[in-house]
């Protein structure tokens, strides 16, 4: 039991981590809170159900599919709605209100076009699981705690080991100094949006397989703010962190205390942790500019 | 013609609430994405009240307000005296505005998700429009006090205004204090006016669009924000025609507000027709926040 609730808990947290990390990679370059993200994973989600079940491409092209259509669904959101604003150096709390407007747009347009309804992926892992030690566990669980952890890795190793990883890297440090060295602004902000929109189709589809695809379920996106703040806003291995430790507790507490505070739990353990430790566990705090 | 007339009352509400908003996130400058959960507060105390325990609608209704500006504490007092900065502050709120409505649909009093049906019908067109008339006048008065040019200050430079004797948390708490009973009054008139409550009703979705009526009428300025409001509400239901479609306009006016019109519509003006002059001049963010 103990262990079955931990590799849950370890599965959640791996997919909070993914959807911590998009919205991280984006806080860390233009130091705003991108709220479109959850739009992109459900989109990323509902691109994902429909490669695989109605175009019956194969789980694993799909998933492919799904992580590059939400790739450019981000960098066509920041060509059209954040540049004109970056260009012109806006502060970060209109880039904010944008990332608002964009998805209240198309979390409608979800709700025009394709309707209200929730769509289940096709039953590929769910129902299979594998004994370790005497618990059941979850192929899906495994498997996207597995997944997630690659992933996030591959990210590391990229930004660690390429040139453009470096400037990515330089940039969150000093946007000005980092332009100045002559890298190349516009790029580096596109990169960084279709990295953090293939982090959001993958995302997406892990939660599509877990729950359901439907229009708001961007709303689960909350927790990966949460998660982010917990880890240090800004900061990649703090959103890791802070995902796995918000998904682990959280399902904890469903298990051993009750489903219904879980949630409550989760939006209380952020202010609690504002309030102890405002940068959270590896983010640098900026205190008030003078 | 009732339908106007219902899209002109739900303004007034609205206005009302902007109208608190407009005072803690355009003058004292901290950005709230929970104030849903004020309304949602002021909502249910004054639907209770007088669902349950058949108390007169305004003693409800003040009871609201009393209630949305005791919880706002309870946020406000931890999280203002860590003095959150920007998103850390906004996250904290959205949190706390989340967590509001999963407690809500939890509680008995409350029957849950299910909501509170048969609210008795008290808010009508001329409550509304002479509440949110005496809302606008007090407001002003606010910004124009001596609490008030304490928050603009703060906003502006808050070091430099606790350099000068301004008590931070205590001008912060105080406009946190306003803005959330001016949401539990909305939140009442509501519950009085639509006869039914759900905790679904007081999502994010409401907190953004209060904010960012503010955001887009203009940071520092009352009227900007009620324009906005105003304008967020009339132009989907003008649009009704393609029904499903207004909550994608409303998304992309907001947008394109911040886009072409980045220091709202009103900017730090008040309304006046000395603005129609300037309308045109370039935007710049050197005066900006």
């Amino acid at each position: 039991m103990l262990l079955q609730t931990l590799i849950t808990g370890l599965s959640i947290g791996g997919v909070y981590a993914l959807m911590a990390v998009g919205y991280s990679l984006v806080f860390s370059i233009l130091n705003f809170s991108n709220f479109a993200h959850g739009t992109i994973i459900m989109l990323g989600a509902y691109i994902g159900y429909f490669l695989v079940s109605h175009i019956k491409l194969g789980f694993y092209f799909s998933f492919l599919g799904a992580i590059l259509g939400a790739a450019l669904l981000a960098l066509i959101n920041v060509k059209l709605a954040y540049d004109p604003l970056i260009k012109r150096k806006a502060p970060p709390l209109y880039l904010m209100i944008t990332a608002m407007g964009v998805s209240i747009f198309l979390e409608n347009m979800v709700y025009v076009t394709v309707g209200s309804h929730f769509y289940s992926y096709p039953e590929i892992f769910k129902k299979s699981s594998i004994n370790i030690l005497g618990s059941e566990i979850g192929v899906l669980d495994f498997f996207a705690l597995i997944f997630s952890f690659v992933a996030i890795y591959l990210l590391h190793l990229y930004l660690t080991k390429t040139k453009i990883g470096t400037a990515i890297r330089a940039a969150s440090y000093d946007m000005t100094a980092a332009s100045l060295y002559g890298v190349n602004m516009s790029k580096l902000i596109g990169i960084v949006f279709l990295l953090a929109g293939c982090f959001a189709g993958l995302a997406g589809v892990f939660m599509g397989m877990k729950y359901m695809v439907y229009p708001t379920m961007g709303w689960i996106t909350n927790k990966a703010y949460i998660a982010a703040v917990i880890g240090g806003l800004g900061s990649l291995p703090g959103a890791v962190i802070g995902g796995v430790i918000l998904g682990v507790l959280e399902t904890f507490v469903s298990v051993y205390i009750s489903s219904v505070i879980r949630d409550v739990f989760s939006f209380t353990l952020v202010i609690v942790f504002l309030i102890i430790m405002p940068a959270g566990l590896l983010g640098k705090y900026l205190e008030e500019k003078v | 013609m009732q339908y106007i007339l219902g899209i002109i009352t739900v303004i007034c509400i609205e206005v009302v609430a902007v109208a608190g908003l407009s005072v803690f996130t355009g003058f004292t400058g901290l950005f709230s994405l929970g104030h849903a959960a004020f309304i949602a507060i002021g909502a249910y105390t004054s639907a209770i009240l007088t669902y349950f325990y058949h108390l007169p609608f305004f003693i409800a209704l003040i009871a609201g307000m009393i209630m949305s500006a005791l919880v706002s504490l309870i946020i406000g007092i931890p999280t203002l005296r860590a003095k959150l900065r920007g998103d850390y502050f906004a996250i904290a709120t959205l949190g706390f505005g989340e967590a509001v409505r999963v407690i809500l649909e939890n509680l008995s009093i409350t029957q849950g998700a299910r909501g509170l049906p048969g609210i008795p019908h008290y808010t009508t067109l001329p409550v509304a429009a002479i509440i949110s008339v005496i809302i606008i006048y007090l407001t002003k008065n606010f910004i124009w006090s001596k609490y008030g040019r304490n928050a603009i200050a703060v906003r502006e430079d808050p070091v430099a205004a606790e350099m000068g004797g301004i008590d931070l948390l205590k001008v912060r708490l105080l406009s946190l204090g306003y803005s959330a009973a001016c949401a539990g009054l909305a939140g009442g008139l509501f519950a009085h006016y639509i006869n039914f409550i759900q905790p679904a009703m007081f999502t994010s979705v409401l907190s953004t669009q209060l904010t960012a009526a503010v955001v887009a009428g203009g940071i520092g300025s009352l009227t900007g924000p009620i324009f906005a409001i105003s304008i967020f509400i009339a132009v989907p239901e003008i649009l009704r025609v393609a029904n499903m479609w207004r909550l994608v306009a409303y998304g992309l006016i907001l947008i394109l507000i911040m886009i072409y019109r980045p220091s709202g519509i009103m900017g730090y003006k008040e309304f006046s027709f000395e603005f129609l002059r300037k309308i045109r001049k370039p935007e710049s963010f050197e005066s900006g926040v």
